[in-house]
């Protein structure tokens, strides 16, 4: 029983049931006639659906219904989008298909039987006649006229044209001396891989009219919303529960089609339904990251400041919307200049259709595109002008003092110290040690290379003028009559540990062992409002709304005690479970204050019986963390493969609320964007067939090929929360993918490689050995 | 995933698992520690309508020196010989190729016989045991046999086996005087299967000629086999770097290499000679050391 401190480090109070299988998943939940789904889904990137026969699946034993696209039209609404940019074109995204089928993977029918076995076997009885529609699937062949058309009725591929413009172009352009790089640089297809793939129960219960979902989301409420909106049942007769939720890294962060089917077939049949997704169906039909063409020209002033950026973004969107797929790409053009002060910024991007899965938002969401594209930029500036890229960084760097710093991409980065960051990792590594080793190594022709990313991010998504459905965050803190305390909060955490780091604000706040404090979310019958977990926001929004309900809740136990006491209010501690003056001369104990405000005997005047409070936090501004990351790999002459050797992450993520969360989500997220720069690729063939569809395919990467990684922190505060916690969620993959792409394009500099396109598979290096030594 | 409905069938005896799979013939698949077969069945790549598992067989999991050999149950688990103490001193060529093998779950449940007679053409075992010259020996109602390794893996995902026959040890002669082996290996990323992986074995004269060389070679075509070209460019060769790497550039010779999204068959092939190179190179330096033990 130990007061646990903000800044501690403690270990989550999740891990004792996720650790020992007794957490609940989506799948865990079994309901008394409970039916099963399974989902026909096209085998064509885009056809027409001539006839679809489902009389043989309808008669196999087992099965109790079959529903096609035709039999919903009408009767489940749209998969939503919510994007708001102007002029989006948005087409009709049915759950499922009804005329045409448009990627492959696309739900065209969904069987219901008694088991799993029986559904997923009736599938293959369904039988879908269809008539092969041209293909498209290169985004640039997209845009060429005559183009074949993901949508027939739209008059091209193109979703929307986006365009960001800020300085004195004019006379940027007309300075003597300014010297352009242009660089096209892919940010490619990647998939999520959840450990836990999507699943939904739904329940409806005629009598009540009730509508009970159990889904792996990370958004319950938003999805309660959107699913009474989809199947006509009141909002107020709907609730989402997201039980535990095995990762989802954005994928989640959405609503898709089968949720919408599910509720339909409860509704229909009046029983309980559950679609548990295979991995197959996941790497198919879950929302794909990134996927993008950078097309980059960089203005640079002889001494390496760099003073104008422009970036052409094609991003490949697939081919209808999720919930926020053209906004991602948009978040890419508001973070292009990245840690530097760069006066003149131009953005063009362009949402475009092509006959494949739909992208969305993969842990970073824009922003690791945009970190890729600037910090590629200053390494490409460093080797065009033969300068050190720590010279290129610092020399762009804003001072500390800069901070509150407008931008010319509108938006206003709230607090950093970009210097001490890259100071610290280039002491952490041996920054000046490592190149002479560089050096020594390359004359006995060994390939060893250092690579720097200095990213800054935009987390803790955010105020609400920026956001499609808000940005706030709520929370409430309710003490029982016995001193246990019950938190409540409407973000959604699946892996993050907030359960932990909110019980350590709630019991740092009151002075109370951190064992008294249970926090619940993610269940909309229970926690009456809340947006959810994405954009690095929780513990920055979500935290401080329950930070600001103790606080409120500490003041009213401050009277109560104070008019016990006979002292005033400001007067009063808590601190070690009680509630005392400064020095402890006059103290009640925490227990005793909460049963006088809630068994009410001697309140004071005007003050409410019960401690229950709520805050709905509404931030000011987005956060900005950021940080420096230095990675050190060696490529084998002979064969093109690249060994990371050793990794080095400083990041400044604000206050440190748990120093082991922090490690946990750097760790974590370093992971995934190495995966990215060096084996990651969600490839589809010209014909729109996925070539990854399985993992034995696509290379999600795994512990035992990774060095330790080593990491530290600075902290630069916000003042945007009270916290001054900016959010971490994401840092860890923003800024490594750079990192490592740098690092090897820096090994590969003597043979005067200047750029490798990810993933940097070992083939791709050979041949740029191979082209070099034939040189 | 779920693999289509087939029935499911626990043998007490080597001769019941013979008779079913007799009876079953080409529906019929035995199941070992299903590492690879399950993967395809719930891909609906492979659909069995009797599986026949072995795994009650508990007999067949063991490891015994017995003479000029060591005998291995086809039962016994890759971290089993991974983690064998006899095996690293009699015959280090088998763990060493155990380790790299899936990850630690993978080598807990998956079998060294259930991985041969499967014959992935890129299982890390076929390598080492072509190299290893080793005999495997299965029983069936007829009786039972054995099967030299160069003459067992017949095709892509098939063997010399029948389908009544059980794989159920593997004979490996224990390497002589002299002798050095290694198994060098580029893991695919996704798989974790050999994009190439290399089993040489070699031995050397007390004038450090090479008297024998046998190279078994996995992930470059459609079944795992012998690089008799390398050997013979090898043997009677006095094993110097300049030896070593002109009979690694036969590695890939007359084979119909694999392409996948990882190497095309050009860059596979070019991976076949550099770990060859490798393997020739890491098993001299051994059969160097062995000599002078």
């Amino acid at each position: 029983m130990a007061t646990a401190l903000l800044g501690e480090r403690i270990k989550r109070k999740e891990d004792p049931r996720l650790i020992q299988g007794r957490g609940h998943y989506v799948d865990d939940i079994v309901l008394p006639g409970l039916l099963h789904l399974a989902f026909a889904r096209s085998p064509h990137a885009h056809a027409r659906i001539k006839s679809v026969d489902v009389t043989a699946a309808q008669a196999a034993p087992g099965v109790v219904a079959v529903y096609t696209g035709a039999d919903l039209q009408g009767k489940v609404g749209m998969v939503p989008c919510a994007a708001g940019i102007e002029g989006l074109k948005v087409p009709e995204h049915p759950c499922l298909a009804v005329d045409e089928v448009r990627y492959v993977g696309e739900p065209v029918a969904v069987v219901v039987a008694n088991s799993a076995y029986t559904a997923r076997d009736a599938v293959e009885q369904v039988e879908v006649e269809y008539d092969p529609l041209p293909v498209v699937v290169d985004p640039e062949k997209a845009l060429a006229p005559g183009a074949p058309r993901v949508h027939s009725k739209l008059a091209d591929n193109v979703a929307f044209v986006a365009k960001l413009e800020g300085g004195d172009w004019k006379a940027l352009e007309a300075e003597p001396g300014i010297k352009v790089i242009r660089q096209r640089l892919i940010n490619q297809r990647l998939a999520p891989v959840a450990m836990e793939t999507r699943g939904v129960v739904a329940s409806y219960s005629p009598g009540e009219d009730l509508l009970t979902v159990w889904s792996s989301t990370q958004i319950p409420h938003i999805l309660k919303t959107q699913l009474a909106l989809m199947s006509g049942v009141e909002e107020n007769h709907c609730r989402v529960i997201a039980p535990e939720v095995g990762g989802g890294f954005g994928s989640k962060l959405n609503v898709y089609g089968e949720e919408g089917v599910a509720c339909y077939v409860s509704k229909a049949l009046g029983r309980p339904v559950k679609w548990i997704e295979s991995r197959r169906e996941n790497l198919q039909a879950t929302i794909h990251g990134r996927d993008q063409i950078n097309d980059v020209e960089v203005y640079v002033r002889p001494d390496g400041k760099v003073a104008g950026l422009k970036c052409w973004i094609i991003a490949d969107l697939g081919a209808y919307h999720q919930l926020l797929t053209p906004a991602i790409p948009t978040l890419t053009a508001l973070m292009i200049v990245g840690a530097y002060h760069i006066p003149c910024v131009f953005v063009e991007t362009k949402g475009v259709f092509t006959n494949k899965m739909a992208t969305d938002a993969y842990r970073g969401a824009g922003r690791p595109e945009a970190t890729y594209i600037i910090e590629r930029v200053m390494d490409l500036v460093a080797a065009e002008l033969n300068l050190d890229p720590v010279d290129v960084r610092m020399k762009n760097f804003p001072s500390p003092k800069d901070f509150p710093l407008a931008l010319p991409t509108g938006v206003t980065y709230d607090s950093a110290n970009y210097q001490r960051t890259l100071k610290k990792v280039l002491k952490a590594a041996g920054y000046t040690k490592l190149r002479k080793e560089q050096e020594r190594l390359r004359k006995k022709g060994r390939y060893l290379g250092i690579g720097l990313s200095t990213y800054v991010e935009i987390c803790a998504m955010g105020p609400s003028s920026r956001m499609p459905a808000g940005g706030w965050e709520f929370g409430s803190v309710r003490i029982e009559p016995t001193g246990k305390v019950t938190v409540l909060s409407g973000t959604s955490p699946h892996g993050q540990g907030e359960e932990t780091t909110f019980a350590q604000i709630v019991a740092s706040g009151f002075g109370i062992p951190y064992e008294d404090v249970t926090v619940l979310h993610g269940d909309t019958g229970v926690v009456p409002m809340g947006i959810g977990t994405f954009g690095s926001r929780t513990t920055a929004v979500g935290g401080t709304a329950i930070y600001l309900a103790v606080e409120r809740l500490k003041k009213k136990m401050a009277r109560i005690a104070a008019h016990k006491l006979g002292v005033k209010p400001g007067e009063l501690e808590f601190k070690d479970g009680k509630v005392q003056t400064a020095g402890g001369e006059k103290a009640m104990r925490f227990l005793e204050v909460v049963a006088e405000a809630i068994f009410a005997k001697q309140l004071p005047p005007g003050v409410e019986p019960g401690l229950v409070e709520q805050c709905v936090f509404e931030p000011a501004n987005f956060t900005f963390p950021f940080g420096a990351h230095l990675a050190v790999v060696e490529v084998d002459p002979d064969t093109g493969e690249v060994r990371l050797r050793n990794y080095y992450a400083v990041d400044d993520c604000g206050r440190v609320l748990n120093p082991m969360l922090v490690d946990g989500q750097i760790h974590g997220g370093l992971v995934q964007g190495i995966g990215q720069a060096l084996w990651e690729e969600h490839v589809y063939d010209e014909n729109g067939q996925l070539l990854t569809g399985t993992l034995m395919d696509y290379a999600v990467p795994r512990a035992h090929q990774f060095p330790w990684f080593e990491t530290a922190t600075t902290e630069t505060p916000t003042r945007v929360n009270p916290l001054g916690a900016k959010g971490v969620g994401e840092a860890g993959t923003i800024g490594s993918t750079p990192a490592i792409v740098n690092a090897v394009v820096d090994a590969l500099r003597p043979l005067g490689v200047r750029h490798i396109d990810m993933p940097l598979k070992p083939e791709k290096i050979w041949r740029v050995l191979r082209s070099a030594s034939a040189a | 995933m779920i693999p289509q409905s087939f029935e499911y069938h626990v043998p007490r005896t080597l001769e019941e698992a013979s008779r079913l799979a007799a009876q079953f013939g080409a529906d019929g698949k035995f199941l070992a520690g299903g590492h690879s077969l399950i993967p395809m069945m719930k891909l609906r790549l492979a659909a069995p309508k009797h599986l026949i598992d072995l795994t009650c067989l508990r007999d067949l999991a063991y490891i015994r020196e017995e003479g000029e050999h060591v005998r291995i149950g086809a039962l016994t688990t890759h971290f089993r010989i991974e983690s064998s103490a006899l095996l690293k001193e009699k015959c280090p060529l088998l763990p060493e190729t155990a380790r790299e093998i899936g990850d630690v779950q993978v080598r807990n449940r998956g079998t060294i016989g259930g991985n041969l007679a499967h014959s992935d053409p890129a299982a890390d075992w076929p390598a080492a045991v072509l190299a290893l010259e080793a005999e495997l020996r299965a029983v069936s109602p007829r009786g039972e046999r054995g099967m030299a390794a160069k003459d067992f893996f017949v095709d892509l995902m098939t063997t010399a086996l029948a389908s009544d026959e059980v794989l159920v040890e593997i004979k490996v002669p224990q390497l002589g005087h002299g002798t050095g082996a290694a198994y060098a290996k580029l893991h695919h990323p996704a798989s974790g299967y050999a994009m190439v992986g290399v089993a040489a074995v070699i031995a050397l004269r007390d004038n450090g000629a090479v008297e024998r060389a046998a190279v078994g070679i996995t992930g470059v075509g459609p079944k795992a086999y012998r690089a008799f070209a390398v050997e013979t460019a090898l043997h009677g060769k006095p094993a110097t770097q300049a030896h070593l790497n002109a009979a690694a550039a036969h590695a890939a010779e007359g084979v119909d290499v694999n392409a996948d999204l990882y190497a095309s068959a050009e860059y596979r092939s070019h991976l076949a000679r550099v770990y060859t190179r490798r393997a020739l190179e890491a098993a001299v330096k051994r059969a160097r050391a062995a000599a002078t033990a």
